[in-house]
């Protein structure tokens, strides 16, 4: 042990909480203007947007229509299908939570709070839906006990969460001629639940496709890389709207007779093509930000060119640009919207529609959209957050 | 001639190209095992080109290397397998931030060597051991100094028990108290008998450790002797000016 004849210092304490508004809020006359005059326009405007969601706003149109709003014109006596999906996902939820802690926890407690409250809502409200609401957090809770045991490891979890995505199609779409799973058409599926299906196709399968493309283009082989380019450029040249038209409406004419691609496959397939062009230059711009010094490290270690992109270029890339690629997958959420231009009735479609199907509801837009608009908030508020917590979690920028 | 298996690192009138820039224009230079080389020279002269090439960094278009028995050519698995016998350590560190030190070090025996992650380990603590810095595993480099860093280059490079150590200006980018630390560490490696090529202008390292000193300008060799010679006797006009202005 050493002794140092000078006493410990600490650092200073934190000022106490009058002190820092003192500080902060109140250092001169004009920050106290401003400090109060900020304090009367929030609470100003928080008191009458209150006013008017609790005693003036009119929500029937909202309240009566929450099941075009969830899941389109999907078959009422079918709808246990995407019911039983976020059962699915709850229950793995649990399990994650268990097994990787920290922001999936709050995912996951948020997510079976928020069926919870639902289900123990005092509204009206047939017994079977009060169930399934109450059946998702009890789900999450076992998931969460599964989490525990030796058998369920982070490996086997990714495999559930990848099957997750064909059984959900599966179980949506049905199979023809089957009793218990009679066949329900695409054209029917709408509302929040084709919202999802787009955004999650088309982040799932943009993200690798942009992956290949930035190394495509960066590829020593002229025509992969060439290629690759004019893909880019090309798709980057055009809105997705028009994109969104050539794949639904353009393309089958091209096409023989007898293939007849899906149109809510075709707007995926659209939307996913868009997202994996931006997508790739995100990446790219990743991949040159990184030091040759790296790659040239790793080569000398004797790494070959794959293991050298794989395990020391091609992680950093990706978090040196996490904002970027979260802001991307944001706008596609969003973008789902214009699916409406060839036809799909996603959630802002079935807006529209619940507004034109009274005419005493007609009036109602501001109710109904701000309801959308929250909806949109919820989902994209949380991909940030998950995206904030991603890039805390890995570093980023602390270096 | 001498021995061929004496002789590590052949190297027979090598010639290399930048575009049109001629940057190595026929250096011929052999290495027995076990040498300590010393490469000096001014900046640009192709110095760093020149180790490069030695693990194909960089390729040459003219010329031979040979290195350990096996000729450095387009051929991938030559290629693999000389830089698994090669090991280099850069100017700038080039360490892995993402990874923590100790992933550093076990990397390639793993995905190289494909070593249990148990052996690779051992093998790193006991490398992280002999540069001084054992403590550190588990920190991520950005976490350290600059001489620290540079030592967890250098185990880096030695976990793949290379035969041959290449160091290019590995204490340029240090502070001038951190230099000593890596230095020692070098010195330590010179003496155990590795054969290493190292580009430097520390003429007290070369003093000490280095069996044979070489001066490169402009894409030459303008002389090499032995320390004593070489800074006693120096027989060119240029590498009078050279040491003039560095000692
Ligand atoms: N990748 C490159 N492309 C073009 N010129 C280069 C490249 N690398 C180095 N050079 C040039 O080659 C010359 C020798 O560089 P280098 O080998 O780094 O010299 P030294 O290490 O002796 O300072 C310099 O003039 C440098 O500008
Ligand atoms: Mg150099």
């Amino acid at each position: 042990m050493t002794t140092t004849h000078s006493a410990v210092l600490r650092p200073p304490a934190a000022p106490g909480p009058l002190e820092w508004l003192r500080k902060n809020l109140f250092s001169t006359w004009y920050n106290t203007v401003l400090t109060l005059l900020a304090a009367w326009v929030a609470v100003s405007g928080v008191r009458s947007i209150l006013g008017w969601v609790f005693f003036t706003a009119n929500w029937s149109p909202v309240a009566g229509s929450l099941k075009l709003f969830a899941v389109g014109q999907y078959p009422l006596d079918q709808i246990w299908r995407p019911g039983a999906i976020v059962l699915i996902i709850t229950l793995l939820a649990g399990a994650s939570w268990r097994i990787f802690g920290g922001t999936v926890r709050t995912f996951a407690l948020a997510l079976a709070l928020a069926l919870l409250v639902a289900g123990l809502l005092p509204v009206r409200m047939n017994l079977g839906l009060r169930l399934w609401f109450l059946a998702n957090p009890i789900l999450t809770g076992a998931g969460y006990l599964a989490g525990g045991l030796r058998l369920v490891r982070t490996r086997g979890l990714a495999v559930a969460w990848a099957l997750t995505f064909p059984v959900t199609i599966l179980l949506l779409l049905g199979f023809k001629d089957s009793a218990w799973l009679p066949r329900v058409a695409t054209g029917v599926w709408g509302g929040l639940l084709l919202t999802f299906l787009l955004a999650v196709v088309g982040i799932t399968a943009s993200f690798p496709i942009g992956v290949l493309l930035a190394l495509g283009r960066r590829s020593k082989l002229p025509v992969v890389k060439t290629m690759c380019i004019l893909f880019i450029e090309l798709v980057r040249g055009v809105p997705l709207v028009t994109i969104l038209f050539m794949a639904s409406i353009i393309l089958p004419l091209f096409l023989p007779e007898q293939i007849r691609i899906d149109r809510v496959l075709r707007a995926m397939t659209g939307m996913t093509l868009f997202a994996a062009a931006y997508m790739a230059e995100n990446v790219r711009g990743g991949l040159q930000s990184i030091p040759r010094g790296q790659e040239e490290a790793a080569k000398a270690l004797g790494l070959n060119g794959f293991q050298t992109m794989a395990l020391i270029v091609m992680p950093q890339a990706l978090r040196a640009v996490i904002p970027a690629i979260v802001g991307q997958f944001i706008a596609l959420f969003m973008d789902t919207t214009l699916a409406v231009i060839v036809g799909l009735v996603e959630i802002l479609a079935i807006g529209r529609i619940v507004l034109n199907s009274r005419t005493d509801w007609l009036m109602l837009d501001s109710e109904v959209f701000l309801f959308i608009a929250v909806v949109f908030w919820v989902f994209t508020f949380s991909m940030s957050y998950a995206s904030r917590r991603l890039e805390a979690a890995l570093g980023v920028g602390k270096r | 001639m001498s021995d061929a298996s004496e002789d590590i690192i052949i190297c027979r009138d090598v010639h290399k190209w930048f575009d049109d820039f001629h940057v190595l224009r026929g250096v011929s230079m052999t290495i027995k095992r076990g040498e300590v080389v010393v490469i000096c020279g001014p900046s640009g002269s192709g110095k760093s080109t020149f180790i490069r090439t030695i693990n194909r960094l960089e390729d040459h278009q003219q010329g031979d290397i040979i290195v350990d028995g096996i000729e450095l050519t387009n051929d991938i698995r030559n290629i693999a397998a000389i830089r698994s016998e090669i090991g280099m350590v850069f100017q700038q560190f080039n360490l892995f931030p993402h990874l923590t030190v100790l992933s550093n070090v076990t990397l390639a025996t793993i995905w190289v060597r494909k070593w249990s992650k148990a052996k690779a380990e051992e093998n790193a603590m006991q490398l992280l051991e002999r540069v001084g810095i054992p403590e550190q595993a588990h920190k991520y480099p950005g976490q350290l100094s600059g001489g620290q860093q540079q030592r967890v280059a250098i185990a880096r490079a030695l976990a793949m028990q290379p035969k041959i150590m290449l160091f290019d200006e590995p204490t340029s980018a240090l502070d001038p108290e951190m230099i000593k630390e890596v230095l020692d560490v070098m010195v330590e490696l010179a003496r155990s008998g590795i054969t290493m090529i190292v580009v430097t202008h520390e003429m007290g390292f070369a003093r000490e450790v280095a069996n044979r000193i070489v001066f490169f300008d402009v894409g030459q060799i303008i002389e090499q002797n032995t320390p004593d010679e070489f800074f006693l006797n120096p027989q060119h006009e240029r590498t009078k000016l050279f040491l003039s202005q560095i000692l």
